[in-house]
């Protein structure tokens, strides 16, 4: 403190000194300063009315600025104003630049804003200087307990410094509360409310200088972001998936004594007054997948609630955030793509907001990442203010190449950066398959090796006992279940002939039961004819001996009851050709029948074992 | 396959009826081709359809074991659980971090301070070289996962491969019937779960499947006598082994089991070829874990397999000798020689070498199992872990439910049928019930045996109550199939060949096994989604409107310690939370759930003991900068650091004669209201629980001060503290962490005097 107020002497005597050589013949006749301090983050507008006093054209204005505030600039925007009076309408923003003139005194910084025209002699104009600074409020006391407020000191000068001669100008200091515990006092000026009024002076002759220090409370949040990393990645599935990782800290007095959970908890108002305990993001509509979480998992305090403008995502940090205490999360929400994702003269560009979204927060170190999808070309950024760029590549779900990453990073961000930039890429849309075929590429070559592989043989020996074995047994399989397949057929002949008889006692039809028996028989010489070679080939294999004695019983019994089947239908057909009663061919036919049933009951029996072989 | 639509139908006319075998008699390709394919369509695929069936139940089964164990992600998050998991987890950060070798030299500075703890010589690093290899893979293939969620899900990975072991485990016993059971029944066995749901990132979670696979791999050996699988079963003991402590069961079991085999006569070649192989090769892979070392050659506890193995070489030899020489006499006198030579050289080399210190003597752990008293009396470190004790019976219930009354009948048809592989399974059964009884934790290692057993008698009795049902329903389908030509008198008599209510009874018999096995379902889903899902990180309680309300206070005071304290600063803390500490705090602690240093826990036992001047010194000594305690008073949390605070007062009374449990007792009592023993009220533990607690009033119509976790109204509601100070409690007040101040700037001490002329 002390050691700055001794700096500024020597700053004033040096600009006094020095103030000889006129820039130009501009004069600022009307200079109204505003100074917010409200919250954390300093905001001075300045209203400026330039008239040019000189005889010639003039066409850029310059503004100064003491170097240690140009440190903690974070924002500055001068804007031409139009029409005069009330009618203030439309403004245009005016670029600026820094310049180093000659004869300039030193630890200050000019700015020169060009005109859009130059303004002759006897004109004036009106320029609003918008400036927004961060950590030029110093805590004092710099450590304080919990139950304590925080007090903070600002300084500035009362008077507005330029290189130009100021007819009339006034400052007003807007103060969060009436409690002030010291202010400068000057000739003309008082608090009012919690309003702090300096001037109006008049003549003031370049680079007038007089400081002043204004301590008083603020217990708004001091909430900085250390570093802040926002990545955005373009799904052109349809998505924006936006992740933000903080690292903040209360950027005020420091926090002595312990913290004290009873008292806080008792009366968090009067004992924890200096702390915060939630921050306010206001994010686009249509955020959906809102999650906070940070290095150790999940955090369950945050509530969500939106419109059909705006969400607003309200979270805790696990405990409330003392001076000097820090924490750090991370938040992630996904945006509907189309807000976002525009298309102009063949090329994409995403429309975004740069700062973060989270109210009243300074961050110190911004770090921006837009990623693109795979594939992506032509890239090429454009951004409303000074950023460094880079550009990296992702590694992402199924990537071959990576995503383009473009990396934007700013320090001392506040929240008049919530600017929107762009990012102009060009993306073919056929892309978009390449995943999903790789996706299926990848089952079908793993299915055609499992393929592959149950088709191989992985045998070492080809000539071992075993294996011969195994290779035996294989063909013996696969006779049997030839086998089964012929006394399957046979099995279906037999089923026919009754289906033959059951159509006989519905249409009396003889001939034509002739017929199936007939062609039965055919069928069943053939079938059997078809076995001969692979009960032969079963009888002499080594392999099949456990099973053969199966088989031979189970031709045998199939034989039985063909020759049954065969009884019985002759049984049948002749009692139709003798027009006998169906009681008499009932009666006649029972015993048969009873027997076709057991044999039926037999031979499924032998024909599970042997499916139990294969 | 119009074809075999058409075939099964009885045709209406006749003209159609030969249509399909017309072609027949010109023995053709296609058409013969086509018609027998069609007909054998129903009986030929019988076979497939089984396999069909059985790989389908298999994949529902271990998706089932998979996605049952993801109630704690839907309850909570996707987080890692308890204790240990997270020293799992901070060691396999490390490891994908740094890589192996980073990983394998690990000096821990940041544990036991300031001993330290040389990690890849201290800890079983199969569970997370598998996680970084499982997280490399997907890496690898391009999917950006996590190492946490890897993490998390490793455990029910490794749950659901365990129950395709299962099934092969229990086709080898038994049939491919009991072994689908078995993976049923194990995929959701809560004795299993309780270990194995997703977060909870423990050795046990790979070490079940490594010993199930162990097992089966080496009966697989034993039955075929191949080398093969017995090298298989060696690298699943190696694995075993990089996973978990627990391997010595196996290498403790499996000679058991050989002995078995020897003395019940059924010694074989195959059961030779498996011991010797899996024994040699899996000593000498066991042997390059650093943790294990020359274990299997020096400690106590591996004699048993090297006897055994020894024994083997005896018992073969003298077969040989046996089938050398004819003559019985000669023999049994030579039998006698070996059989005394090789005992009396086997006893002289074990005495040499526990006299000489080269075999060490069991570890207590090792005792304790074998005489459950043993830690109660000797080792308070040991017997002061809750896992750690004597099985109650509700909890042999909760775990296997059915499965405790399934396993006798298991058991009958194990004797039922003896061989080689169901006396192996009746060891493991038998074996491991005894140690579950004994320690809670190893209800774990019983679970898959318990499943195994059980699938044989649900498998057997279903099997033949099915069979009795299939006969009787097959004679009457055939009965009544005969339709129209069919008499009554024959179906008559095809059902009087049955008995009168054996199909009922079976009928019934198996309608109350399902319901039997339903009950297990319902209830193992139930114990899972009540009990086995909670984190013990977050602690959730049903709120005053029958909300959900969450107590996240350890995570925040870790996290606090994480952001707002010095990065080296050192926290005591009772040794339970070290590993949480180092894992989500990031700072170092004095002592963790690596208890291998217990002088070290009970100099912190004896601080947390003593009184705030005297704990200042030790604390001094120790670095220390933060004290960390939980404290349930506020929430009625019960197992904070009042509760074990009798513990630590014995442990550190063990090293520390100093403390005497009976100070902190009144008549026997542990009281912490008026009444309790003035240590009591005077210790550190007490005053950094209590401090200020007395002005806190917990429970509408109770005094200030009241504890809610004890129900009692607290003894000391005026704590002033000297040398610390409160620096955070969390919302709910379970963490409380207290900063150590510096000595002040005029000590009590008189300086000696400096400038001496």
């Amino acid at each position: 403190m002390e050691k700055m107020g001794f700096r500024f002497i020597l700053f004033v005597l040096a600009i006094s000194f020095l103030s000889t050589p006129v820039i130009s013949e501009l004069i600022l006749s009307k200079v109204e300063r505003k100074i917010d301090l409200t919250s954390q983050i300093v905001r001075i507008s300045s209203s400026l009315k330039v008239e040019n006093a000189g005889p010639n054209v003039v066409s850029e204005v310059l503004l100064a600025f003491p170097d240690f505030q140009v440190k903690k600039m974070a924002h500055m925007a001068v804007s031409l104003v139009e029409g005069k009076g009330k009618s203030k309408g439309s403004s245009i923003n005016l670029p600026a630049q820094v310049v180093h003139p000659d004869g300039m005194p030193p630890a200050l910084t000019l700015y020169s804003v060009s005109l859009p025209r130059g303004l002759s002699k006897g004109e004036s104009l009106t320029l609003d200087v918008f400036t927004v600074y961060t950590h030029s409020l110093q805590p004092f006391p710099e450590e304080i307990t919990q139950a304590d407020i925080q007090l903070v000191v600002y300084q500035d000068s009362a008077y507005f410094l330029s290189p130009y001669e100021v007819k009339f100008q006034s400052l007003n200091v807007k103060l969060p509360s009436s409690r002030v515990e010291s202010f400068t006092k000057l000739e003309k000026s008082k608090l009012v409310e919690s309003e702090l009024k300096y001037g109006p002076y008049e003549g003031l002759p370049p680079f007038s200088y007089s400081p002043v220090v204004v301590h008083y409370e603020n217990n708004r949040p001091f909430a900085v972001a250390q570093e802040l990393v926002r990545e955005i990645e373009i799904s052109h599935w349809g998505n924006v998936q936006v992740t933000e990782h903080y690292k903040i800290a209360h950027g005020g007095a420091l926090n002595k004594g312990g913290f004290s959970r009873l008292d806080y908890q008792a009366r968090p108002q009067v004992r924890g007054v200096s702390s915060f305990r939630r921050l306010i993001a206001k994010l686009p509509r249509g955020a959906h997948s809102i999650y906070y979480r940070d290095e150790i998992g999940n955090i369950s305090t945050s509530h969500v609630w939106g419109d059909s403008k705006k969400t607003v995502l309200e979270i805790e940090p696990r405990f409330p955030i003392f001076g000097g205490w820090r924490t750090a999360f991370t938040i992630g929400y996904g945006l509907p793509l189309e807000d976002f994702l525009f298309v102009s003269e063949g090329k994409r560009f995403l429309n975004f907001s740069y700062g973060s979204p989270m109210e009243d927060l300074v961050v110190d170190n911004l770090i921006l990442k837009v990623v693109l999808p795979e594939g992506s070309k032509d890239i090429s950024v454009s951004v409303p203010f000074g950023v460094k760029q880079q550009e990296e590549v992702k590694y992402s779900n199924l990537d071959i190449v990576g995503r383009p990453v473009v990396l934007l990073e700013k320090t001392n961000v506040v929240p008049e950066h919530n600017q929107y930039f762009q990012v102009y890429y060009r993306f073919n849309s056929l892309s978009l398959l390449m995943e999903p075929l790789m996706l299926i590429c990848g089952f079908l070559f793993f299915f055609i090796t499992c393929i592959a592989y149950m088709h191989a043989d992985f045998s070492i020996s080809k000539s071992s006992a075993s294996y011969l074995a195994k290779l035996q047994l294989d063909e013996v399989q696969a006779t049997i279940q030839q086998f089964q397949g012929i006394m399957n057929r046979c099995l279906a002949v037999h089923d026919k002939l009754d289906a033959s008889l059951r159509d006989l006692s519905r249409t009396g039809d003889v001939q034509a039961c002739k017929a199936v028996r007939k062609l039965s028989i055919n069928l069943l010489k053939d079938l059997s004819k078809d076995m001969k070679p692979l009960l032969i080939f079963l009888q002499s294999s080594p392999q099949a001996a456990r099973i053969w004695p199966k088989v031979e019983e189970l031709v045998g019994k199939e034989k039985e009851m063909e020759e049954k089947v065969m009884l019985k239908h002759s049984i049948v057909v002749e009692g139709y050709e003798k027009k006998s009663g169906g009681r008499e061919i009932e009666n006649r036919v029972a015993p048969h029948q009873q027997k076709l049933t057991s044999l039926k009951q037999e031979v499924d029996d032998l024909l599970e074992i042997i499916d139990e072989f294969c | 396959m119009g074809g075999s639509t058409n075939q099964p139908s009885p045709a209406p006319a006749p003209a159609p009826a030969p249509a399909p075998s017309a072609p027949a008699p010109n023995v053709d390709t296609g058409e013969s081709m086509f018609s027998s394919l069609s007909l054998k369509n129903m009986k030929l695929k019988t076979k497939q359809q089984e396999v069909l069936i059985r790989v389908s139940i298999l994949g529902l089964v271990y998706i089932l074991a998979f996605i049952t164990r993801l109630f704690s992600v839907l309850r909570y998050e996707s987080m890692i659980h308890e204790f240990d998991p997270y020293f799992n987890y901070r060691t396999t950060l490390y490891l994908t971090e740094k890589g192996f070798y980073e990983f394998w030299n690990w000096f821990d500075s940041e544990s036991w301070y300031p001993l330290g703890r040389i990690i890849g010589g201290t800890l079983y690093p199969g569970l997370m070289v598998t996680a970084s290899l499982i997280y490399w893979t997907l890496r690898f293939l391009r999917f950006a996962v996590h190492i946490r969620e890897v993490c998390v899900l490793t455990a029910p990975f490794f749950a659901s491969n365990t129950t395709i072991v299962a099934y092969f485990f229990g086709k080898e016993i038994w049939d491919s019937g009991a072994g689908l059971v078995a993976a049923a029944l194990i995929a959701i066995c809560p004795g299993y779960i309780s270990r194995s749901v997703a977060g909870s990132y423990d050795n046990e979670g790979v070490a079940i499947f490594a010993l199930v696979l162990t097992f089966y791999l080496f009966v697989k050996a034993v039955n075929t006598g191949s080398l093969s699988w017995s090298l298989a079963s060696a690298f699943g003991y190696f694995y075993m082994v990089s996973a978990w402590g627990g391997y010595v069961f196996i290498i403790n079991l499996i000679p058991l089991y050989v002995l078995v085999l020897l003395i019940t006569g059924r010694f074989s070649m195959r059961l030779y070829i498996a011991y010797n192989c899996m024994y040699v090769l899996g000593s000498l892979l066991a042997m390059q874990i650093q943790f294990v070392g020359f274990q299997h050659v020096q400690s106590g506890e591996h004699m048993a397999a090297m006897g055994v193995f020894f024994l083997m070489q005896v018992v073969y030899f003298l077969g040989w000798v046996k089938h050398l020489l004819r003559d019985t006499k000669l023999f049994q006198f030579f039998l006698r020689f070996t059989v005394t030579c090789s005992i009396g050289v086997g006893a002289l080399a074990l005495g040499a070498g526990m006299a000489s210190g080269y075999i060490s003597p069991w570890t207590g752990r090792f005792y304790s199992l074998l005489d459950p008293t043993y830690a109660k009396d000797f080792i308070p470190i040991i017997a002061s872990v809750s896992e750690h004790q004597p099985t109650a019976w509700s909890s042999f219930m909760f775990d296997f439910h059915i499965l405790l009354i399934l396993f006798p009948a298991g058991l009958y048809f194990c004797f039922k049928k003896l061989s080689d592989t169901t006396i192996f399974i009746v060891m493991y059964g038998l074996t491991s019930m005894y140690f579950a009884s004994v320690m809670v934790r190893l209800i774990l290692v019983a679970t898959p045996a318990m499943c195994l057993i059980s699938a044989i008698a649900v498998s057997a009795t279903i099997k033949n109550l099915t069979s009795l049902i299939r006969t009787k329903s097959r004679s009457l389908l055939s009965g009544s199939g005969k339709t129209s030509g069919s008499t009554k008198g024959s179906s008559k008599n095809s059902l009087d060949q049955s008995p009168p209510f054996g199909k009922n009874v079976a009928i019934a018999l198996l309608v109350g096994a399902f319901y039997l096995l339903s009950r297990y379902a319902i209830h193992c889903t139930w114990v899972t989604s009540e009990a086995y899902s909670s984190p013990s990180i977050v602690l959730a309680a049903r709120g005053a409107n029958g909300g959900r309300v969450i107590f996240d206070d350890y995570r925040e005071a870790y996290f606090w310690l994480r952001q707002n304290t010095p990065p080296d600063a050192k926290v005591m803390s009772w040794w339970d939370y070290g590993y949480q500490i180092t894992a989500m705090g990031n700072r170092t602690v004095i002592v963790d759930n690596n208890t291998w240093n217990n002088t070290h826990i009970a100099t912190v036992g004896r601080a947390m003991a003593s009184e705030e001047d005297e704990a200042y010194e030790i604390m001094r000594s120790l670095d220390v900068d933060y004290v960390l305690v939980v404290f349930g008073g506020v929430t009625g949390y019960s197992s904070d650091d009042i509760n074990k605070f009798l513990w630590m007062v014995r442990i550190g009374g063990g090293v520390y004669p100093v403390i005497k449990e009976p100070d902190y007792l009144v008549n026997g009592e542990y009281r912490i209201d008026q009444g309790a023993a003035p240590k009591m009220l005077n210790s550190l533990m007490y005053k950094l629980c209590y401090y200020r607690f007395g002005e806190l009033t917990t429970e509408y119509g109770k005094p200030p001060g009241y504890d809610r976790a004890r129900g009692v109204e607290i003894g000391n509601k005026d704590v002033q503290l000297e040398h610390l100070e409160e620096a955070f409690t969390t919302s709910n007040w379970i963490v409380r962490i207290y900063k150590v101040k510096p000595p002040s700037n005029r000590p009590k001490v008189i300086k000696p005097p400096r400038n001496r002329l």
